[in-house]
């Protein structure tokens, strides 16, 4: 485990990552610091370099530059034991029945084949596809291949877990599943990471996330955090309509209906109530709202991330 | 909980994978019975030829030549016959010309006249022989024997010559032994050249199927060529086996008797385990090649476009170690021994002419060395190659789209 005197101990700390692919650079200068236990959300657009950052992490390609640390290796294939990983692009042999197709995916981490096959069929039975465990994969539907593969991508029981894009092509009711089983990996205590570029899973989800746009990562830290990036949002009713009030409102207030929105002033809200009282405003609904994760997406990454993010989640549904 | 995988381990995991997910396949039923069509193919040309050859009537030299001289040519030719026959055209008589009568030879050898190769006319102090160039050249030195015979009347008594066979000679060991290496090398080729190409369609499955991304995340990409070559290598070990088994039941139901070769100079077990130990360098030194060009195709197609450079090289490398064999202890043969593709071949060839053993370990250490910086170098450039981006930079995927750019 990477060793952090300023806090929790990390899963992952990279630091500088750079990945460049025939002059294009893919990946450049990623930070990340994943505290152990935590469920961390990489979120960005389409060709963000998401794929391309879990995969330097896993040691599938190596960075140009930049320094990474998996469960406190410098290897990573030296802890590939204690990781699992579910590719975007997903895949098994055809041929493979489901618990062999599960138990080599163990035998790949170093669980002993035998082992694997016990497992396996526990798992299958226990989310309900013990009827498939002698079927080809060729013969399973493409929901319940993904399912095996993400058995597959438990079976050692790793103390970390990456999903690459894991909610894509799955439907709404594997996509409930998934989100319930990336909970119960958080609660016995494992880190999870997945990369996403639909917003409401990661705001559902995780605890920190990192913001990655352009190869850059402009944002990592907890969710929380990312929303207190822009400031809170003031919904305001009154019951006049003009007045001194007014005067107290601050510039970047917009009327919208009987309502008032604008960013919570510096001071607080405290004066800001004071000034409207005076100024005979006639209150009649005052709420402070904290920025969504989408809102607070937009002020980090920018419109042109968030469109582009947008389009992948449109995207998304349609395929 | 799993533990930690050794590249060895890893490999073993891969190659098990690949090992029983081929030989449990229908595919490798017509692997096996691969090698039948060509032998098939040889029986059925071998018969075919040893009758065309059976019809064939040996070529007859006619003769038309005065009475006497035809009788005495005759004579002769029965006289020498028990110890010359084979060298001796068989004679007959188309003609006995009367006193003064002429003869054209010509009209024996006009189509649809007697059937003879050739004609002898003129006397037994003059003969003439008319016919095709390269036969009455052949015939030349028989009929001036038959001739002279003929003319003297007699024939000198020839001595019975006593045979001697002794187990070896220097010249005729030598010989034998080349002959050997020649077919043991010979055969090390065709089993390399039906089974190395094999890999190279090895990582597109894989490819196909979206899984290399699994295994290139679990285990190093060393481990997977590794298990993947050595998968395969296990396959052909089991063809390899399984065809020599059938062969030697055949030879041993007395069905197909192989013409035995000379005794090579490490002797026969030692040859055939040599054999095996050089198959698996060549197989491991030419596979790795092919495995590493192979998992830049994207598609099938792809790697049926390389199979024929491929097997262009694979000739080269065997035309290279067939040419060395001929120079031994010359620069050719140590080239071909050191160049890793040829070593296999060459050492092979060594192994049938030379007795010493040090110089096979130390080319089997060179060729083990040889395949380890092989996969490590085909591993590198594979994932650095192909092992790019997500789906957004797939475009870019292909090595070959790659390597056309550069």
């Amino acid at each position: 485990m990477a060793s952090n005197l300023e806090g929790p101990p990390l899963a992952i700390e990279a630091q500088g990552l750079v990945k460049r692919f025939d002059g294009f650079t893919a990946v450049d200068g990623v930070d990340l610091r994943v505290p152990v236990g935590a469920v961390y959300g990489i979120l960005g657009p389409n060709g963000a370099g998401k794929t391309t950052t879990l995969r330097m992490l896993l040691g599938i390609i190596d960075p140009d530059a930049g320094s990474r640390r998996i469960l406190g290796a410098a290897q990573p294939h030296d802890v590939a034991h204690a990781i699992g990983y579910l590719p975007e692009e997903r895949g098994l042999y055809p041929a493979m029945k489901a618990t062999e197709a599960i138990a080599f995916l163990g035998a790949l981490r170093g669980l002993p084949l035998k082992e694997g096959r016990r497992r396996a069929h526990e798992l299958l039975e226990r989310h309900g596809l013990g009827y498939a465990a002698d079927r080809q994969i060729r013969q399973l539907s493409k929901g319940m291949a993904q399912q095996v593969q993400i058995l597959g991508t438990l079976v050692h029981q790793p103390r970390l877990v990456i999903f690459d894009e894991p909610f894509s092509g799955l439907d709404a009711l594997n996509q409930g599943k998934l989100e319930r089983m990336i909970r119960g990996l958080a609660e016995t205590g494992t880190t999870v990471i997945f990369s996403t570029h639909v917003i409401a899973h990661a705001e559902r989800l995780c605890d920190d996330v990192a913001i990655i746009a352009g190869g850059k990562v402009p944002f990592a830290g907890p969710v929380d955090a990312a929303r207190d990036r822009i400031p809170q949002q003031v919904r305001l009713e009154t019951g006049e309509r003009d007045g001194q009030w007014r005067a107290a409102l601050p510039e970047d207030a917009r009327r919208e209906g009987p309502f008032w929105n604008f960013s919570l002033p510096e001071g607080g809200v405290e004066p800001l109530l004071r000034a409207l009282i005076e100024g005979d405003a006639g209150i009649l609904s005052l709420s402070i709202e904290r920025a969504g994760l989408h809102d607070a997406f937009v002020a980090i990454a920018g419109e042109a991330a968030a469109r582009a993010l947008e389009v992948g989640g449109e995207q998304e549904i349609m395929r | 909980m799993s533990g930690r995988l050794s590249v060895l381990a890893a490999a073993w995991v891969v190659a098990r994978r690949d090992f029983t997910a081929i030989l449990f396949s229908r595919s490798f039923f017509f692997f096996l019975l691969g090698p039948l069509f060509p032998v098939v193919i040889a029986v059925l040309a071998g018969s075919l030829g040893s009758r065309v050859d059976a019809s064939q009537e040996r070529p007859v030299l006619g003769v038309a030549m005065a009475g006497a001289d035809v009788q005495a040519l005759e004579r002769a030719r029965a006289r020498l016959a028990p110890a010359l026959d084979e060298e001796l055209p068989k004679l007959v008589a188309i003609r006995r010309l009367a006193e003064g009568e002429d003869y054209d030879p010509a009209q024996a050898l006009a189509p649809g006249k007697a059937k003879v190769a050739a004609m002898l006319t003129g006397s037994l102090e003059r003969p003439v022989l008319t016919g095709p160039g390269g036969l009455i050249a052949a015939w030349r030195g028989p009929v001036a024997m038959l001739a002279a015979q003929a003319r003297s009347g007699t024939v000198p008594a020839y001595p019975a010559v006593a045979l001697k066979p002794v187990a070896r000679s220097d010249a005729a060991e030598r010989k034998g032994r080349f002959a050997t290496a020649q077919g043991a090398q010979t055969l090390l080729f065709l089993l390399t050249m039906m089974l190395a190409g094999m890999v190279l369609s090895n990582l597109v499955e894989e490819k196909g199927n979206k899984i290399i991304e699994v295994l290139a995340a679990a285990v190093p990409m060393d481990a997977v060529f590794l298990g993947k070559l050595f998968a395969m290598l296990g396959v052909s070990l089991v063809g390899i086996a399984t065809w020599a088994a059938t062969a030697g039941l055949l030879w041993l139901g007395g069905g197909i008797a192989p013409e035995r070769l000379p005794d090579p100079a490490v002797g026969w077990p030692l040859l055939i385990g040599l054999g095996v130990v050089y198959f698996a360098m060549a197989y491991l030194l030419l596979g790795s090649v092919f495995l590493a060009i192979g998992s830049m195709a994207t598609t099938v197609r792809e790697v049926q476009t390389l199979s024929m450079p491929v097997t262009m090289a694979q000739l080269m490398v065997f035309f290279f170690a067939s040419f060395a064999m001929t120079q031994p202890g010359s620069a050719v043969e140590i080239a071909a021994v050191l160049v890793p593709f040829s070593s296999p071949f060459a050492m092979l060839a060594r192994a049938a002419r030379e007795p010493a053993l040090l110089p096979h370990v130390l080319a089997l250490g060179w060729q083990v060395l040889w395949v380890a910086l092989l996969v490590r170098g085909g591993a590198r450039l594979f994932r650095s190659r192909v092992m790019k981006s997500g789906p957004a930079g797939k475009a870019k995927r292909s090595g070959f789209r790659l390597l056309r750019r550069r």
